[in-house]
């Protein structure tokens, strides 16, 4: 088996506040190889704190350890600022929940994406366009023209996505990327991640708070809770999980097709994160 | 208890306009619960705005309990309140809890405040421990428990619901859900839910209406839901896009104007 893409052992995040050290992370491992990975939890659980860590875009004063964070062969807690910069972006690339916030309102779409290309010059122009093309934008010549508020939501989660693939990334994270749009525009968004994973052979983080959605979109997925892996399963398995806290909120969420008067709610056990 | 008739709202004016809500028409007997689904501008929210007294620009009929939500009727608080979607930006974050839910009280000239209060508390699953605490202090479980205490507090019989649980955590979401659905039998409410989630409504409705831009697609009651056995295509394709990815139903998705 080849060496997988992604390194993480024991990764440890914490944060300093008035009131002590907060353990936003609290030893987490796992290695992904060229596959969908879902990391799901409730806030507060460190899932978009992994995330970030594995990008060093946590607030300088926020405490990153690790026996193992590796990307590729290469050591990322060790990287220099300017090693780190040549990895974001073209080789490990971020997808945002609200494209409202992580577009640049005053820069066309078009140029946003243009200036993600390696390339830069006449020939950004025309990759863009393609990048437009592929996350299935009908009327590319146009919306390259357009400003961020001039697209509706799930056209500007897809403008993103497209941005964030246009340097071809070995790893892309995506954090709630779909979790503002609607369940049809959702679906259309996942198809386009599902299609650029299978076909460029691309690693895959997707953060989630959605169960369902996660297992039936990935393949393998870590359940997290208070900065922990509360468990690890196929993605296909997730409803046959075994830990109480996944089986809680599998419990908890109503469905379409059942008729329970009452909601089972999560009874959290302080043992879940004894160490 | 709610009648709603030809109800139209338009936003902007000439070539700008836009129909939010187009030719809506539904009505909800008293201690029924309903609901109103649909994708975002759909208009299912700005139909209960309008009920809420909160949307000014509207034509057709729309009234609670017989008094008509057109004019500032002094009767409306008194019959119908609303939730909103967001707990952390629909308290006033330098009020206690405490003035938050005597505020309704006192505007009416209704006496007894700090006894009601607590009951008010005690009623959404809140000890006392909670009335003097800012929203700063309370979790988003707590706040939207709040938030729904202070719409109970002139005893209202109508309660108007906007996604009152899609900004909370799922094992939050069940803790509120239960709380509305012991509070809907405990006061004989009559519930108006907005939610673009099929399952949080099957799980809190005995009827509701499809809404797609502006108008209303099809009306139906949760077995039907339930069932999954919707009359119209556009339902049934939002049903499958709720039941998780798959790559086959994203292929054949199409919009319907």
């Amino acid at each position: 088996m080849s060496t997988p893409l992604l390194e993480v052992e024991d990764l440890r995040v914490t944060f300093p506040t008035p009131t002590g050290p907060f353990r936003a992370v609290r030893g987490v491992s796992f290695s992904l190889g060229r596959e969908r990975l879902g990391i799901v939890g409730e806030s507060g659980s460190g899932k978009s704190v992994t995330g970030r860590s594995i990008l060093r875009l946590l607030p300088p004063h926020a405490r990153v350890e690790a026996k193992r964070l590796s990307f590729d062969g290469r050591d990322l807690l060790t990287a220099s600022p300017r090693e780190m910069r040549a990895l974001r972006g073209s080789r490990i690339s971020l997808v945002m929940q609200d494209p409202k916030y992580s577009l640049n309102p005053v820069m066309r779409v078009g140029e946003q994406i243009a200036e993600a290309v390696r390339d830069k010059g006449a020939g950004a122009r025309r990759r863009a366009m393609e990048m437009l093309e592929a996350v299935r934008i009908r009327d590319p010549e146009r919306v390259f023209n357009l400003y961020p508020h001039e697209v509706s939501g799930g056209m500007g989660q897809r403008i993103m996505i497209a941005m964030m693939l246009a340097p071809e990334p070995d790893l892309l994270i995506a954090d709630e990327p779909t979790s503002a749009l609607d369940v049809t525009v959702q679906m259309q968004v996942l198809a386009i991640l599902d299609d650029l994973v299978a076909k460029r052979g691309m690693g895959l983080i997707f953060i989630s708070h959605d169960l369902d959605l996660v297992s039936s979109f990935c393949d393998r997925v870590l359940v997290m809770y208070g900065g922990r892996v509360m468990e690890e399963r196929h993605a296909r398995d997730l409803r046959q999980a075994t830990h109480p806290y996944t089986q809680g909120l599998l419990d908890s969420l109503p469905r379409i097709d059942d008729d329970r008067a009452e909601l089972p709610t999560l009874k959290r056990d302080p043992a879940w994160l004894k160490d | 208890m709610i009648q709603v008739r030809n109800l139209n709202v338009t936003f902007g004016q000439g070539a700008q306009a836009v129909r939010a809500v187009r030719d809506v028409n539904f009505s909800v007997a008293e201690g029924e619960s309903f609901g109103l689904v649909g994708e975002s501008g759909s208009g299912k929210s700005t139909a209960l705005r309008v009920l809420a007294g909160l949307n000014p620009h509207w034509t057709g009929d729309a009234a609670v309990a017989g008094v008509s939500v057109g004019q500032r009727d002094d009767r409306l608080p008194r019959l119908v309140q609303m939730v909103f979607q967001d707990p952390y930006s629909s308290l006033h974050p330098r009020h206690t809890v405490d003035r938050a839910l005597s505020e309704p009280l006192e505007i009416q000239g209704i006496g007894d405040v700090g006894p009601r209060v607590e009951r008010a508390l005690s009623d959404v699953g809140l000890g006392p421990a909670f009335r003097f605490r800012y929203p700063n202090q309370l979790s988003g479980g707590q706040r939207q428990r709040v938030a729904i205490a202070r719409a109970l507090m002139l005893e209202p019989k109508v309660l108007l619901l906007d996604e009152p649980t899609s900004a909370l955590d799922v094992s939050v979401q069940a803790e509120i859900l239960n709380l509305l659905r012991r509070l809907r039998r405990a006061h004989n409410l009559t519930m108006l839910l907005v939610s673009h989630n099929l399952a949080v409504i099957a799980h809190m409705c005995d009827r509701l209406a499809v809404m797609n831009r502006g108008a209303i697609v099809e009306e139906m009651d949760v077995a039907t839901l339930r069932r999954q056995e919707p009359r119209e295509a556009y339902t049934r394709q939002l049903l499958l896009a709720s039941r998780g990815y798959d790559r086959e139903v994203a292929a054949n998705i199409v919009t319907y104007d």
